[in-house]
């Protein structure tokens, strides 16, 4: 079964870590992955860095410049990834922005992410209209999720055909913004939660921007399937590296 | 091509056949959605119609005039006219679109106009434009642009627009629009985002190209007026692409016009040193929009150069992209040296001191003239000269000094 359908079906409060490929260094990328791994966080989504990504902050631009700079690629990326389903069992989402993978090209690299054990993949700016019509029977045929984001601005009805047409989990942009660590989870953010959960819809859910510490992710936890830290994440290891020890301390300090 | 080329491209989804589009985040998308149809719905309201009409005429001085260049045309062969674009308020085309831009913005109840710029040309037209309509102006400016163009930023102050300095990347055009896009993602209600030329997502293309043919819809008439024909060969620079969709927009229907787009050839045609997009880039995604789009191996946009800070975008228009596939358009290049030397010629030979930007149409115009004699050739003046003038003067010095 897919791994992350089995995650989904498995387990409750999902703590899911976003953090850019070869970054800080670019050996990093197979090293933090173990780290979250032995740290027990539940899924992983690794960011394939571009250098105009529309729907991040200040901290993701930061380290995806960072992370190109050290020579990151998409090609390097899976020959990193070779070998990682000989230890790693979590799901593995790649997330990056459309151009690279388009220039790589589409089925190249989704074969790509078939053969190292990808189980899904995020393209927030490849729009869901254009996936439909040019995409998803490759993605079909290579059995790899494509996740889509919604937003409080997103209507009901595209939500469900949203649902409808993707497979995984449906990502929460929390708030009309881009991704950044916040403080609180506002009543406005929790009725756009109440009124997503209320479609009652197939995928799971999972709440993003704006999650990176143990209120946020509780209040998350309430309102969908669990939650992504991205922003909070990175900045961790912009202060303190691949240091397997401190990142086992901040997955139980959300979790606490 | 058919009469109802307009009606027709873009699609509804803003695709110029494979290109174009609107490849941005969810967060975005509602939002141009939304400026999509009230587009669609205001600017062919009477009232939004003979507004702009009026400002056109009275505050931006148009219809600018179609010239001949004697001197030039005696020299070089054929019959060389220019659209003085470079006498349009502010000194350049760029305020045909931001007027219209920022009168959508007052009809949609915005109260602050967000843009990106790189020479500054589309900061200043753009801060005159909040000036003329009582909104408030925020231009995001890489730092080394700043330096570099310091006369525009001073320009866009006075105007009373704020300057926010880009420190990241590379510090120039593309970051810009990266932290524009961001300002504006964080307040979409009562901001817009008002795009430098025919790029972006959907609906910037087609707006800004509509606000542009202004151009066009004067120079075929005015054309015709002084020699009872149309003109054998257009030409226009092409940076992002909007003055030459402007003038472009008007011939495309005739096909004994032959258009001609030049891109900038910037020091060599090695990667890194010209801006040749359509030349020599292939199709791809930046900001927004699918085009062709030079980019380096991993497909990351390319480091891109031209003497004129106002080219040097790695992407280009969709809709220039579609009509490169359909031919329709030639495009071809001119380099630095080429440009500057045209930028003499026309200041010497006209009393016109060309942007360089411009200047990349001329010397097209001039190549063309030495080989078709019996030609005429009606080129877009896209803007005037006076902000290069240090750059050229320090960096290239007088043709009798040995330039
Ligand atoms: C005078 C002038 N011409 C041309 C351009 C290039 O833009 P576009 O290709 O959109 O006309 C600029 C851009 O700054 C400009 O200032």
């Amino acid at each position: 079964m897919n791994k992350l359908k089995e995650l989904f079906l498995s387990k409750k409060n999902i703590l899911s870590i976003y953090y850019t490929a070869g970054y800080p260094n670019l050996g990093d990328t197979v090293p933090v992955l173990d780290a979250l791994q032995s740290g027990g966080a539940d899924l992983v989504e690794i960011g394939m860095p571009f250098s105009d990504p529309l729907a991040d902050g200040q901290t993701i631009q930061l380290s995806s410049h960072k992370a190109l700079e050290n020579g990151m690629s998409i090609k390097l990326l899976f020959e990193q990834l070779a070998d990682m389903r000989k230890t790693i069992d979590l799901p593995v989402v790649l997330m990056g922005y459309f151009n690279p993978v388009f220039h790589f090209g589409v089925e190249k690299f989704l074969a790509k992410c078939k053969e190292v054990g990808v189980d899904g993949v995020i393209i927030p700016d490849l729009p869901f209209d254009e996936y439909c019509t040019s995409y998803k029977p490759m993605f079909e045929a290579y059995k790899i999720s494509n996740i889509f984001l919604i937003t409080p601005q997103t209507s009901d009805e595209r939500i469900r055909l949203i649902d409808k047409n993707s497979t995984g989990f449906i990502y929460m942009v929390s708030s009309a913004s881009v991704t950044g660590a916040k403080a609180n989870v506002s009543d406005q953010q929790v009725d756009y939660f109440k009124r997503v959960e209320r479609l009652n819809l197939k995928n799971p859910r999972l709440i993003g921007f704006g999650i990176g510490n143990h209120d946020t992710f509780i209040k998350a936890c309430d309102n969908a399937h669990g939650a992504i830290i991205g922003s909070a994440f990175v900045n961790l290891l912009t202060q303190e590296g691949a240091s397997k020890e401190k990142i086992g301390t901040f997955l139980k300090d959300v979790r606490a | 091509m058919a009469n109802n080329y307009f009606k027709e491209y873009p699609n509804k989804d803003g695709f110029f056949n494979e290109y174009g589009g609107a490849f941005i985040p969810p967060v975005l998308e509602e939002e141009m959605r939304k400026i999509t149809d009230a587009y669609y719905a205001i600017s062919k309201s009477h009232n939004f119609i003979s507004e702009l009409r009026s400002i056109r005429k009275h505050y931006q001085g148009r219809p600018t005039p179609v010239y001949y260049c004697n001197r030039l045309s005696e020299k070089y062969g054929g019959r060389i006219y220019l659209k003085r674009e470079d006498l349009n308020h502010t000194g350049a085309h760029k305020l045909n679109h931001c007027m219209g831009e920022a009168l959508l913005a007052k009809h949609l109840g915005k109260k602050k106009l967000i843009a990106e710029t790189g020479a500054g040309q589309h900061g200043v037209a753009l801060a005159t434009a909040a000036a003329y309509f009582g909104l408030e102006c925020e231009i995001h400016m890489g730092e080394v642009d700043i330096i570099k163009e310091h006369p525009n930023v001073v320009r866009m102050k006075i105007l009373g627009a704020n300057v926010v300095p880009v420190t990241h990347g590379l510090k120039t055009l593309k970051e810009a629009v990266d932290s524009a896009f961001e300002a504006y993602m964080k307040d979409p209600i009562n901001s817009i985002y008002c795009i430098g030329s025919v790029v972006g997502p959907h609906p910037f293309p087609m707006m800004v190209r509509d606000f542009q043919r202004i151009i066009g819809i004067e120079a075929k008439d005015q054309f015709f007026e002084m020699t009872g024909e149309l003109p054998d060969k257009v030409v226009a620079c092409v940076g992002g692409g909007s003055n030459a969709m402007g003038i472009f927009s008007a011939f495309l229907d005739d096909e004994e016009c032959e258009l001609f787009g030049v891109e900038p050839g910037g020091r060599s045609l090695n990667y890194g040193e010209h801006a040749a997009t359509m030349t020599l880039g292939k199709p791809g995604i930046i900001h927004g929009f699918k085009c062709y789009l030079l980019q380096d191996e991993k497909g990351e946009p390319g480091a891109v150069y031209s003497v004129a800070s106002g080219l040097d975008y790695p992407g280009v228009g969709p809709e220039h992209s579609m009509l490169k596939d359909l031919k329709k358009v030639n495009y071809t290049v001119v380099n630095d040296q080429e440009t500057i030397d045209a930028f003499y010629e026309l200041s010497r030979l006209e009393g016109i001191i060309p942007a360089l930007e411009s200047a990349h149409a001329v010397a097209y115009a001039i190549k063309l003239a030495q080989e078709n004699p019996k030609t005429s050739i009606l080129v877009n003046l896209s803007g005037r000269g006076d902000k290069d003038i240090d750059f050229v003067m320090e960096k290239y010095g007088l043709p009798e000094d040995g330039n």
